[in-house]
C-alpha cells in the first residue's frame, strides 16, 4: 500500500457467547454479534459500507442482511476453512486501506455438531482411502506434531497439562467462554488419552459462537465512542513445500517453515514491530501442544525455551508474555468461522483496558493474534493503541 | 493381523503393488528429484509434470507417531467393534535409494510403550473391511521390528 493510504482502526466489537446453544442458529448468533458491534461503535447498520464474513458450517454470512437490514451494501462471503475469520478481517482492512470505504464489518460465526470434525477427503484433494483408513483426523496431526517436537526439543508432558490448566483458569474469568471451570494439571493429565500424548482436556472441541468487528479509517476513529485500537497489520499465508501440515499423506524429509512462521514474519514486518514489542498474545491452541509450538513459530521464543517459560509463569496473565488471556480455543471451543476474530476481540478488550479480571496489567499497548488451521493456513494480526 | 492373497483387494488403486511383491508406490519428479506418496500428476516443489512411479523401500524409521483412541466418523470404514490403532510417519527411501519420503501410515502397534521415534518399521498390510462382494479390503501399515524375547 502507498504511504498515503489510510490506516485502519477497530471501533466496534461484538461477541455471541461461545459454547453450545441448542435451538439458536449460527446465523442468529452472527446477527447478535453484529448488533452488539454496531452498538459498541455507536452506529447503525445503515452506516456500514461493506462487509466480509463467513461460517464453515452455519450458512452464508451475506444472508444476515435480511436480519440486519436490506441496505444494499456489498457483502462478500468468505469460505476459507480455519482462515475464514482472518480472511474476512484482511479483506475488510483492505477495503478501507484502499480508500474505497470508510466503515466496514468483518464477521464470523459457526455451529458445529459435537465430536471431532469429519473432513471430506475428496474436498481436500485427497483420495477417499485417506479417510476410509482412518488417517484424516486433525487430532492425529496435532498429536504427531507435538510428539516429534517433544522428542526434538525436550518439552515435557507436564507442560502440556500446564498449558491446558492455564486455559481453563483464564476461561473462568471470561464471561463469554464455554468452559469456565478450572481444572487441575493432575485432572488434565489423568483424563482419557485422545491421541497420545494428548488427553481429552488438552484438546479444544468444535463449538458455536460469533464475533463481529467494525473497522473504520484511523483518521476518523475519534468519532466513535470507544477508545480506538489500530489494526497495524494483518497477513495471511498458505503452506510452502517442506512444512508439516494437517492432512498430509506424506512429508518431505527436510522441514521448511510453515504458514505460521511466514504469516507472523510478514505481519511483524508490515507493522514495523517485533515480538519483543508485544504485551499480549493470542495463539491458536487447538490443543496444548499447538500453543507451545506456535510460541516459537511466531517468533516469541526459540524452540525448546517454552519449557522454562511455562514453568516460570511467563505466559500467565501476569507474566512477561501473556498467552491466550481469554482461555483460547481450549476454553472457548472452536466455532471455526468465529475463532480467529475471537482472538482479535480479546485483544481489543485488553488494549482498551476493559478485560476485567483477566486484564493484563501495565496498560498493554501492542497485541498479537495467530490462527492456524487446515489445510495449512495461518493468519496473524498486530493491534496497537 | 497380516493379510495376503489374491482374494484380498487394495483399498485404492495406485497406493501399492498387489498381490505380488507388494510395495508402496511413490512418485518421483524427474526435474528436481522430489518424492511424493502417493504419486501425483505434478511436482508440488518445482511444479514439473514429468513424474514417474517409483517403488518405495519396505523398511524405514519411525519419524513420529500417535494412537487413535476413538472411532473416526465417516468415511472411515471398519468391521466389528472399534479397536484403537497406531498412526505414524515412516521415513522411507525409494527402492533405488535415490530419494526419500515420510509416509503417513497405520501402525500395527497401538501400545505407546512399544512405539519409539527412530525405531525400524516394516511394511505389512491390514484389513479395513469387507466390500459388497465379501472380499477383504486391505490397506498398508507398518509394524515395529519384532522385539527379541528376554
Amino acid at each position: 500500500m502507498d504511504e498515503g493510504s489510510p490506516s485502519v482502526a477497530i471501533v466496534g466489537i461484538g461477541i455471541h457467547p461461545f459454547g453450545r446453544h441448542p435451538g439458536v442458529s449460527g446465523r442468529t448468533q452472527g446477527a447478535f454479534a453484529a448488533r452488539q458491534a454496531l452498538t459498541d461503535a455507536g452506529i447503525g447498520w445503515n452506516d456500514v459500507q461493506c462487509a466480509f464474513g463467513g461460517s464453515v458450517a452455519a450458512g452464508g454470512a451475506d444472508t444476515l442482511v435480511s436480519d440486519l437490514g436490506l441496505t444494499g451494501l456489498p457483502f462478500v462471503n468468505v469460505h476459507n476453512g480455519c482462515g475464514t475469520g482472518g480472511s474476512a478481517l484482511a479483506m475488510a482492512e483492505r477495503a478501507i486501506r484502499s480508500g474505497d470505504h470508510d466503515v466496514a464489518m468483518a464477521i464470523g460465526f459457526d455451529k458445529h455438531p459435537p465430536g471431532a470434525f469429519n473432513a471430506d477427503p475428496e474436498a481436500s484433494g485427497l483420495g477417499r482411502w485417506y479417510g476410509e483408513t482412518g488417517l484424516m483426523l486433525t487430532t492425529q496431526f496435532f498429536a504427531m506434531k507435538i510428539q516429534r517436537y517433544m522428542h526434538e526439543f525436550g518439552i515435557s508432558p507436564a507442560s502440556l497439562a500446564k498449558v491446558a490448566a492455564k486455559a481453563y483458569r483464564n476461561g473462568a474469568g471470561n464471561p463469554h467462554a464455554w468452559r469456565r471451570q478450572p481444572l487441575s494439571e493432575a485432572e488434565i493429565a489423568a483424563a482419557p488419552m485422545i491421541s497420545h500424548p494428548l488427553t481429552k482436556y488438552m484438546f479444544c472441541s468444535p463449538g458455536e459462537g460469533a464475533v463481529a468487528l467494525v473497522l473504520a479509517r484511523a483518521d476518523q476513529a475519534r468519532r466513535y465512542p470507544a477508545r480506538p485500537v489500530y489494526l497495524k497489520a494483518v497477513s495471511f499465508r498458505t503452506r510452502q513445500f517442506g512444512s508439516f501440515e494437517v492432512f498430509s499423506p506424506w512429508l518431505a524429509p527436510d522441514r521448511g517453515a510453515g504458514p505460521t512462521t511466514e504469516a507472523a514474519r510478514a505481519t511483524f514486518e508490515s507493522a514495523g514491530l517485533g515480538p519483543a514489542d508485544v504485551d499480549v498474545i493470542q495463539l491458536q491452541d487447538t490443543e496444548s501442544g499447538a500453543e507451545i509450538m506456535h510460541m516459537a513459530e511466531t517468533g516469541f521464543c526459540k524452540d525448546g525455551e517454552q519449557e522454562m517459560l511455562i514453568l516460570s509463569g511467563a505466559t500467565e496473565i501476569g507474566g512477561t508474555m501473556p498467552v491466550n488471556t481469554d482461555g483460547g480455543c481450549l476454553a472457548n471451543g472452536e466455532p471455526i468461522g468465529a475463532s480467529g476474530l475471537r482472538q482479535v476481540y480479546e485483544n481489543v478488550q485488553q488494549l482498551r483496558g476493559a478485560a476485567g479480571q483477566r486484564q493484563v496489567p501495565g496498560q498493554p499497548r501492542v497485541a498479537f493474534t495467530h490462527v492456524y488451521g487446515a489445510p495449512g493456513i495461518s493468519c496473524c494480526t498486530v493491534l496497537t493503541t | 493381523m497380516t493379510v495376503a492373497g489374491p482374494a484380498a483387494v487394495p483399498v485404492a488403486e495406485g497406493l501399492f503393488s498387489w498381490p505380488d511383491e507388494p510395495r508402496l508406490i511413490g512418485g518421483r519428479c524427474a526435474a528436481c528429484g522430489t518424492t511424493t506418496f502417493p504419486s501425483q500428476l505434478s511436482c508440488p516443489r518445482c511444479t514439473g509434470t514429468d513424474v514417474r512411479a517409483v517403488p518405495l523401500a519396505t523398511t524405514g524409521r519411525l519419524w513420529t507417531w500417535t494412537v487413535q483412541a476413538f472411532e473416526p466418523k465417516p468415511p472411515y470404514l471398519a468391521d466389528g467393534p472399534f479397536e484403537p490403532y497406531g498412526v505414524g510417519y515412516v521415513e522411507l527411501a525409494t527402492q533405488d535409494r535415490s530419494g526419500a519420503v515420510l509416509v503417513e501410515s497405520r501402525l500395527t502397534e497401538a501400545d505407546p510403550g512399544r512405539l519409539e521415534i527412530g525405531a525400524t518399521m516394516t511394511l505389512t498390510f491390514v484389513p479395513v473391511c469387507r466390500d459388497a462382494a465379501g472380499r477383504q479390503v486391505v490397506t498398508f501399515a507398518f509394524a515395529p521390528e519384532q522385539t527379541r524375547p528376554q
